[in-house]
């Protein structure tokens, strides 16, 4: 024995020392703060918070860039569909398309968006170089002639085309809202209908209860400010009581037990879609990939030094017992959030609308918060299949590009012109729509030229019948 | 080692349906192309042709979701072909046309020139062809204008390059593709 270690000493020496290694690598990459060495280069602004998780995206290290492609749409596959992707992976999977693919594989996600590359990372996390459309799209003005001499460069940063999203962009989309009025006379936000929604369901009766009801004055020992917060809000209406959300069957003994302090996943038994929400954007992410919760602190984003060690839960924004939605629209991002567009939001137009709609002076949802633009009341189609409209708690879902906001926010006020010219004026964004735009966006115009050319044809082909 | 390998290829031999040793690629072809046509047509005759020609009630649109209509019976084919992709069958298949409304519609291998060429005569058309490094049995069966619907929204339509179509007019093909090993 003793011989034989000594004949085989080096590769004793090293075959230890390759299994520590190997040992610690595995550790790290699935141990957040020791994975920190092995970043191969700094993440998009997307992925930053969740960055050091590497199993978030690399779950799957045998299956190599189909297990990236899984991970990706883990989380993205929902909005991809929500959005009608104009350039579905199902596009691509049909062999008439190798050629296609030769020049482009777009039926992966990391073809385009690669991460860990910042040195080449353009807006929206795309890492190819801007005029990528060229590959499939040369001939577009064979087809469309009105293209000619266009630069491939401007397809999606001229304000016309996005690669996935183009639900405010498409050809008779442009022509049915034409250019439109600056602001509607109808302006307004659609209604949430959440209790109505609930009772429609009889997951709840609504009836309202009072203090008198309570069922947690014992376990709980609320003070009478909470009794008073509580009374006020929509869940006393609805009929929600205390043990609604303290109480919870404790996964071992499946006994209810009351519960101090309820986190998102009570919530999310009324809440569901809107704590989704919440874990799929910037507030929540780290929470969904098994991370201590976001502190604005470890933002990319300016935000205030006061409020660098807050955690981010439901709570946060919509403090417990009173769970005003108003402060959780505008007051509560202020506690945080300090770049220019959110300090100029006060002395925006849309606060001035804002204030009187608090004041009891304006109309029901006539008001513009930070959440009716990025915490949108949006439609959706529940898991029952029953279509409500609630907040997208996902604050990414419409920001970039910034269009995705034209169809569920600016629409509902403005119209398609103004409010494609608007978004694509970037000091106009900057200054919270300080102003008027500055350039118009063609795409209408050219919609709607084309649109009478094939009228002109169409006339053609009638005269020749006759 | 060898007799291991000659026997799992038994194995797999043994494996396979039975039909597929007697069914040739262009029987199996015809066989969901039969299918497929059904489908499409019943789907044009009784929902499309029949609520929006005939009882007016309801039209069918590109952009159903938005104007809420009824989903075009291009895009009824399309979805189905996508969702048979997802669910990861060997197959595919697709509706084109020498005059494509939709302009990723048109031929494009050049298999697919001619053969949509060759079923304007109302025959279909096969032909094996080399994609991506693969090989394919390509079967194309001529689409036709089977009521009044297909001809005036085709006629229609201002991204249509041809506007005379007329009833029973080939207007395009169903290409379906299978492996070939
Ligand atoms: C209400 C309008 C409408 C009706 C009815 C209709 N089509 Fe179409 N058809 C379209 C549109 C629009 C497209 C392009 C859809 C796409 O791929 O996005 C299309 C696509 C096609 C294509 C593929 C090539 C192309 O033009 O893009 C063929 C072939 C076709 N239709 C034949 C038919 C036949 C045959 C019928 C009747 C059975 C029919 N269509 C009924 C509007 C219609």
């Amino acid at each position: 024995m003793a011989r034989f270690v000594i004949r085989y000493r080096a590769w004793l020496v090293w075959l230890i020392a390759s299994s520590a290694l190997v040992a610690y690598f595995a550790y790290a990459i699935q141990t957040p703060e020791a994975a920190r060495p092995f970043m191969p280069g700094k993440t998009t602004h997307a992925h930053h918070q969740i960055e050091l998780q590497c199993m978030a995206c690399h779950a799957e290290p045998f299956k190599g860039r189909a297990g990236i492609q899984e991970a990706c749409l883990s989380c993205h596959a929902k909005e991809l569909k929500a959005m009608d992707d104009s350039h579905p992976i199902s596009k691509f999977t049909d062999p008439r398309n190798a050629d296609t693919l030769a020049k482009l594989d777009a039926r992966q996600c990391v073809s385009c968006h690669s991460e860990h590359k910042a040195e080449i990372t353009r807006p929206m996390g795309v890492t190819l170089p801007d005029d990528f459309c060229v590959r499939c799209h040369a001939d577009v003005d064979k087809e469309r002639p009105s293209h000619k001499g266009m630069d491939f460069v401007s397809c999606a940063t001229g304000g016309c085309h996005n690669f996935h999203d183009n639900r405010a962009l498409y050809e008779d989309f442009l022509i049915k809202h034409g250019h439109g009025e600056t602001v509607k006379t109808d302006a307004g936000l659609p209604e949430r209908g959440l209790k109505e929604f609930m009772v429609y369901m009889e997951y709840l009766d609504g009836e309202p209860i009072t203090a008198a009801q309570m069922d947690g004055r014992v376990e709980l020992k609320p003070t009478p400010a909470v009794i008073q917060n509580w009374e006020h809000t929509a869940h006393a209406k609805a009929g929600v009581n205390c043990s609604a959300c303290h109480q919870v069957k404790d996964k071992k003994t499946d006994q209810l037990v009351w519960l101090k302090k309820p986190d998102h996943q009570v919530c999310a038994s009324c809440h569901q879609p809107e704590v989704d929400g919440f874990l799929a954007g910037m507030h929540g992410m780290r929470l969904k990939n098994g991370l201590s919760p976001m502190q604005p602190g470890m933002a990319e984003q300016p935000m205030k030094p006061s409020a660098a060690h807050k955690s981010l839960s439901c709570t946060s924004c919509h403090s417990a017992h009173s769970f005003d939605t108003r402060r959780a629209a505008v007051e509560s991002c202020l506690s945080c959030h300090d770049d220019g567009h959110t300090r100029a939001y006060k002395s925006s137009k849309h606060f001035g609308l804002w204030h009187e709609e608090v004041k009891g002076r304006g109309a029901k949802g006539s008001g513009v918060s930070c959440a009716t633009c990025h915490l949108p009341r949006v439609e959706f189609l529940t898991p029952e299949d029953e279509q409500r409209i609630l907040v997208q708690h996902n604050q990414n879902d419409n920001l970039r590009p910034n269009e995705k906001m034209v169809r569920t926010v600016c629409l509902n006020c403005h119209g398609l012109q103004f409010s494609l010219d608007a978004l694509a004026d970037k000091k106009l964004v900057a200054d919270n729509f300080r102003g008027v735009p500055k350039k118009q966006i063609e795409s209408i115009r050219m919609a709607l030229e084309a649109e009478q050319r094939g009228d002109a044809r169409k006339a053609d082909a009638v005269s020749d019948e006759e | 080692m060898r007799k291991l390998i000659s026997l799992s290829v038994l194995g797999c031999t043994m494996a396979m349906p039975a039909v597929a040793s007697d069914w040739t690629h262009k029987d199996i072809a015809d066989a969901l192309h039969s299918i497929m046509e059904a489908d499409r047509t019943v789907y044009t005759k009784l929902i499309v042709n029949r609520l929006q020609n005939q009882e007016k009630v309801i039209k069918a649109s590109e952009h159903w979701k938005d104007d809420k209509a009824l989903v075009l019976p291009a895009q009824m084919f399309r979805y189905g072909a996508e969702h048979v992709a997802e669910k990861g069958a060997n197959f595919s298949y697709s509706l084109l046309s020498l005059w494509p409304v939709n302009k990723q519609n048109n031929a494009k291998t050049s298999v697919e020139k001619e053969g949509l060429k060759a079923v304007l005569g109302g025959d279909p058309y096969y032909k094996t062809e080399v994609l991506g490094g693969k090989k394919y049995f390509t079967a194309i069966y001529p689409d036709k204008a089977v009521a009044k619907a297909c001809i005036s929204c085709h006629n229609d339509h201002k991204d249509s390059p041809k506007k005379d179509f007329k009833m029973g007019d080939v207007m395009g093909g169903v290409v379906l593709r299978l492996p070939i090993k």
